[in-house]
């Protein structure tokens, strides 16, 4: 171990091997700062991290009608998201089987097909070729049914949650999401029919850092009362109670968890607020009496002690590699791209149970931006503290390591939320993923 | 009608001052009791707050906590503080109601160290009333042009 100590040997670079160090003697986990600077580092990832993980694609209520669909960016390759004509959800390159240009220009919509603008072929919404001017130029041996729209090799979804892999004998998303599932279960049951939707509006924005660096962040419940003070005197001036027991950095002491596969999440008591059902002064006194009722029809459905899991605990979960669903202040679906070893983008949605009234929404939808998104009174916090680490990268060579060692001399099951154990789950499975080869 | 834009020019002017100067209290001043501050998501500009997530909506009790976050020193994402320059032009007002609709577009630079500039353009969208004769801001709505916030990262600021 030496070589932690040493700052001048990391000078070079090193091999897969020497980016994440673990030494249980020492109770000392380090991980090299150049994993966030390294195009090298950047183009693993996506061979083997991109590629060989469910990665989340979208959810099954932003295509809830036949011919629904939306394009976005997945893994770095353009998609398209549709329920076809029949009902089938879809997951396919939105790259034209004939010289590759980008079938579908609209960000979302409803169609009967799909129409290439550069020479006019079109595909059905389950991406099968329909027509193209002229295709009797190609001969008999032109065989229709080989050019469609390339399909994900694999597509499923979790209680509506939809993920795709490019990695045609990757093991089930089942299998995949491990104990991630039970935490994706206290999000739906919010729901009394078991039904979130994705809320109307996207925020989607650049932050200049390393994408691992919002996985990290995320989770990483030792940075509030730092970075997020503002918030916390908003909070405070709101009448929301923020003191903190003592030898507690927070006012609720939670949990730092490992979900294996690499997922993660904080599981805490939760002290500001949920729509889902807690008041808070923030609400207002009027939004009492509907809380109290969200609250009742979650005792009657789920019992007790069900409905205080979901409604008086809130969670930071990682799907690893690049999701979030923050359960908080109010629901939020987060995913990141990287698009260089310095920058990443981000698309972020709000998520909240389909049956919601509209004071409800509203509500959920307030809540939303009091913390999080580019406007909130605390993401924009959290973008000016990566971006910062992300200059700091820069001198990796003098400076190499980052430390993550917080409450590693207790056992990996007495891990705090401000602790670094689950972020140190992240680390592993990064690792062991990194290090087979190619 | 010419006047009625002349004097609302000449109130977007001044309150444009008073964002790029961070005077934020005198910035305060100009909003009604029940003012709401407004940047709706990129992809739904013509959105509702109620129903669709935006990127600010605030009413009046959260604007004003916003502007004591922003002059904390604290508030890392604006410290130390932007520097940003507005420019408003196409100024379209009509009165109606006791209430003037304004339509004016803006472009603005924000500029951060190490040479970091990120542009906003877009259209400002005012409902003001007036009190005791002066113009007061009771609805600010900064809808943007960009299909994304993109490379405009966060919108830590007024913008
Ligand atoms: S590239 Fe699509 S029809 Fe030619
Ligand atoms: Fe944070």
């Amino acid at each position: 171990m030496e070589a932690i100590m040493a700052g001048n040997k990391g000078s070079t670079m090193r091999n897969s091997s020497e980016w994440v160090l673990e030494d249980r003697d020492a109770d000392q986990f380090l991980v090299n700062r150049q994993v966030f600077i390294s195009d090298d580092i950047l183009q693993k990832e996506w061979d083997v991290i991109f590629r060989t993980c469910w990665i989340y694609i979208g959810h099954g209520s932003e295509i809830r009608n036949p011919g629904d669909f939306r394009t976005r960016k997945v893994a770095g390759r353009q998609m398209i998201f549709c329920r076809d004509k029949d009902g089938t959800v879809r997951a396919m390159l939105n790259v034209c089987p004939h010289r590759g240009a980008l079938v579908c220009r609209e960000r979302e919509g409803n169609a009967r097909g799909f129409f290439c603008m550069y020479h006019g072929w079109t595909f059905q919404t389950d991406g099968s070729l329909r027509s193209g001017p002229g295709l009797d130029a190609y001969g008999p041996k032109f065989d229709k049914a080989a050019h469609g729209l390339v399909q994900a090799p694999r597509l499923e979804h979790y209680r509506d949650f939809y993920f795709i892999n490019f990695d045609p004998d990757a093991v089930s998303l089942n299998d995949y999401l491990a104990d991630a599932k039970d935490y994706i279960d206290i999000v739906v049951d919010q729901s009394p029919s078991g039904q979130m939707e994705i809320v109307s509006g996207t925020q989607e924005y650049d932050i200049k850092a390393n994408w691992k660096l919002l996985v990290e962040n995320s989770v990483d419940d030792y940075h509030i009362i730092t970075t997020h003070s503002t918030w916390i005197n908003y909070m405070s001036n709101s009448g929301v109670d923020m003191r903190r027991p003592k030898g507690s950095l927070l006012p609720s002491l939670g949990a730092g968890k490992n979900l294996g596969n690499g997922h993660l999440t904080t599981d805490n008591p939760n002290y500001r607020g949920r729509p889902v059902a807690r008041w808070i002064s923030v609400y207002g006194e009027e939004a009492k009496e509907d809380i109290d009722n969200i609250r009742a029809e979650l005792v009657a459905r789920l019992g007790e002690a069900r409905a205080a899991r979901v409604a008086d605990t809130n969670r930071n979960l990682v799907i690893f590699p690049n999701l979030v669903i923050n359960d908080g202040s109010s629901v939020t679906v987060r995913n990141f791209t990287p698009v260089s070893p310095g920058l990443m983008k981000v698309t972020s949605y709000a998520l909240g149970p389909v049956e919601e009234t509209e004071a409800q929404r509203a509500r959920r939808l307030h809540a939303f931006l009091t913390f999080y998104g580019p406007g909130g009174f605390a993401t924009p916090d959290d973008v000016a503290a990566l971006e910062a680490a992300q200059e700091g990268y820069a001198a990796w060579r003098e400076a190499p390591w980052n430390d993550l060692s917080r409450g590693m001399y207790k056992s990996e099951d007495d891990q705090l939320d401000t602790d670094e154990g689950h972020i140190r789950t992240f680390w592993r499975r990064w690792k062991e993923l990194m290090e087979t080869p190619v | 009608m010419s006047a009625l834009r002349l004097e609302v020019e000449d109130f977007l002017f001044h309150e444009a001052d008073l964002l790029d100067r961070w005077q934020l209290d005198d910035w305060l001043a100009l909003l009604t009791h029940d003012a709401a501050y407004f940047v709706p998501p990129n992809d739904k500009p013509d959105g509702d707050h109620n129903t669709t997530l935006f990127i600010v909506a605030d009413d009046i009790v959260r604007l004003r906590e916003r502007i004591i976050r922003l002059k904390d020193p604290s508030c890392h994402a604006e410290w130390p503080p932007s520097r940003t320059r507005r420019i408003i032009g196409n100024v379209k007002a009509s009165e109606a109601d006791g209430e003037i609709q304004v339509r004016a577009n803006f472009t603005l630079n924000r500029h951060r160290r190490g040479g970091d500039i990120r542009s906003f353009s877009g259209e400002y969208r005012y409902r003001l009333r007036r009190e005791n004769g002066a113009l007061k801001i009771a609805e600010r709505r900064a809808v943007l042009d960009a299909e994304e916030l993109g490379h405009m990262g966060s919108v830590s600021f007024l913008l």
